[in-house]
């Protein structure tokens, strides 16, 4: 179930030149799990801008939004105290209850922010968690000390080799030799398509793709998989490595 | 609340509607999306997602593009095909929505149309059947069947030979001469005319220096259109004996009230259902006051008032 409700800015700061968080005051019973999203309507522009839910509580949630466009920059505007009107609960979300015991959590660029989350709720699941974030240059890294403040390993890629392992996510699970039995991972198709390639384990993936509505009802979203034709915002933006067609 | 003796009521062909809204064919899936949002028996009817013989999977992505006022879309009639639709999709309909419903139909060859009519008009709750004429006959060089009247009548003939039920042909705008298609419907023997569905349409990504539609052009609509929606409906209700269910750009009550005005029996709502999912339920709670402040006791007493 999902519902549109008023939101107040509570919080609106940069964490990189181009990459921003934002805090939402406003209600949050409809967000059930980590890798949901939101649907943000702005001034002027007809179509919402769906983002990914980065943590939320009982009174917010928190977006981490990377200035891409006309909406993004916007966005990166508004002063505390900004009103939004905004779907929430949107998508499947990720299943923190997979069997596994060790996790590895891979965030590319604006990927990242949906997987702590994900990382808070297996740790209270006493899962072993990994992180790698990959980021192009250093200057655009962030929240490399918030996987770690919630007890997680973090390791680090760029593929100019300005902070941590130089290359792709994949470079750093090799070079690091991650141990793990299930993955979940959020950021480019590329990226996506190379670690879903290279590791043997299971895990679930979170797509993106230019929606319409984001509550399935336009099936401007579709795409095909092995059990069937899926609409991102729906059925997604989560699926199994198992059932995507590459 | 404002008073309510006021009468949203309108008549299809037979068909009663307890008000003139219906959210148009694609917008709103079958209904099970934005029934999570709200009770959608406040409708006044539903025009299904356009269904056609074999299940479609429809066009590559990105399907969407956004524009000033409305939005691209190249969706390519996605659909499970006629029989899932009536085997799957019409039992859970009629769950959630207890009032009777029009079915939009697409094909790519006149006996595609005859036999998901047929078998439309077989289905119960099915009420009005709306012929979607804007597709490309496969048979005639990919030409839409709706951008000439010679065809679009020869649709009609057919669909009306094996129907029982209202027919409604939905047509293009994206025509030289609407009056003369929506004429050759209706001598072809339309019990109704729809109009319009969306204008074809393009955006570019500049930075990529190509289309940001995977099919390169799409269907335009959204406010943007509701003017050129407003004037073909005014023409071909004025032209034609039939009633028109006017589409295009709808947003508010008083859009609903100006559609009527030029001639519309019936208002469809399309795009707006996608960025606002209460656009219907908002624009039917609004009418008793709309209706209020330009002296209007029953809908029926404004269709096609505008000289």
């Amino acid at each position: 179930m999902y519902k549109r409700a008023k939101y107040k800015v509570s919080e609106n700061i940069a964490l990189t030149s181009s990459v921003y968080r934002m805090r939402l005051e406003g209600d949050t019973e409809w967000i059930t799990r980590p890798g949901q999203f939101v649907n943000i309507e702005l001034e002027g522009l007809y179509l919402r801008r769906p983002i990914s839910i980065c943590d939320w509580d009982e009174q917010s949630i928190t977006i981490i939004y990377k200035v891409v466009g006309r909406g993004t920059e916007q966005m990166s505007r508004m002063a505390v105290g900004c009103e939004l009107d905004v779907l929430t609960g949107l998508g499947n979300g990720f299943n923190a209850d997979a069997e596994c015991s060790e996790t590895l959590l891979v965030g590319g660029g604006v990927g990242v922010p949906p997987l702590y989350r994900l990382a808070k709720e297996l740790l209270e699941r006493g899962r072993k968690v990994s992180v790698v974030l990959g980021f192009g240059t250093k200057a655009e890294l962030f929240y490399e000390e918030e996987f770690k403040a919630l007890g997680a390993e973090v390791y680090v890629s760029t593929v100019d080799g300005s902070a941590g392992v130089k290359g792709f996510v994949t470079d750093a699970i090799r070079e690091h030799d991650i141990a793990f039995d299930y993955f979940y991972a959020c950021g480019p198709m590329p990226m996506l398509k190379a670690l879903s390639q290279s590791c043997e384990q299971s895990g679930e993936l979170s797509f993106e793709e230019r929606m319409g509505c984001g509550f399935g009802a336009c099936m401007g979203c579709s795409c095909k998989t092995l059990t069937g034709n899926k609409r991102i915002c729906k059925e997604g933006p989560v699926m199994r490595k198992e059932e995507i067609l590459w | 609340m404002v008073n309510d003796k006021r009468d949203l009521s309108v008549e299809l062909c037979g068909v009663k509607l307890d008000n003139p809204v219906i959210p148009a064919s694609g917008t709103f899936g079958f209904g099970r999306e934005h029934n999570e949002f709200y009770d959608i028996n406040i409708l006044g009817s539903i025009s299904i997602k356009g269904t056609t013989r074999e299940a479609r999977f429809g066009n590559p992505t990105p399907r969407i593009a956004e524009c000033r006022s409305g939005l691209i879309n190249s969706v390519g009639l996605q659909n499970p095909g006629v029989d899932a639709v009536i085997a799957e999709e019409l039992p859970h309909l009629r769950e959630i929505f207890h009032k009777p419903i029009i079915a939009n139909i697409s094909g790519f060859s006149i006996d595609e149309y005859v036999e998901c009519c047929q078998k439309m008009d077989a289905a119960e709750q099915v009420a009005i059947i709306e012929v979607n004429v804007s597709c490309p006959n496969v048979h005639n060089g990919g030409m839409s069947f709706g951008t000439q009247p010679e065809m679009a009548a020869e649709v009609t003939r057919a669909v009306k030979a094996v129907t029982h039920k209202p027919v409604f042909i939905k047509l293009s705008p994206n025509v030289t001469d609407i009056v003369a298609i929506a004429r050759a419907c209706e001598e072809a023997g339309a019990d109704g005319i729809c109009l319009i569905n969306t204008l074809l349409g393009m955006r570019i990504d500049t930075m990529r220096r190509r289309a940001v539609i995977a099919n390169k052009m799409g269907g335009f609509s959204g406010p943007a259109v509701f003017p050129v929606a407003v004037r073909m409906v005014y023409q071909v209700a004025k032209a034609c004996n039939i009633p028109v269910m006017g589409c295009g750009g709808v947003e508010s009550a008083a859009d609903v009230i100006e559609m009527m005005m030029a001639g519309a029996t019936a208002v469809q709502v399309g795009a707006a259902n996608l960025k606002n999912p209460y656009a219907c339920k908002e624009i039917i709670e609004a009418l008793p006051a709309e209706m209020e402040r330009l002296g209007i006791d029953s809908l029926r007493d404004i269709i096609g008032v505008v000289e």
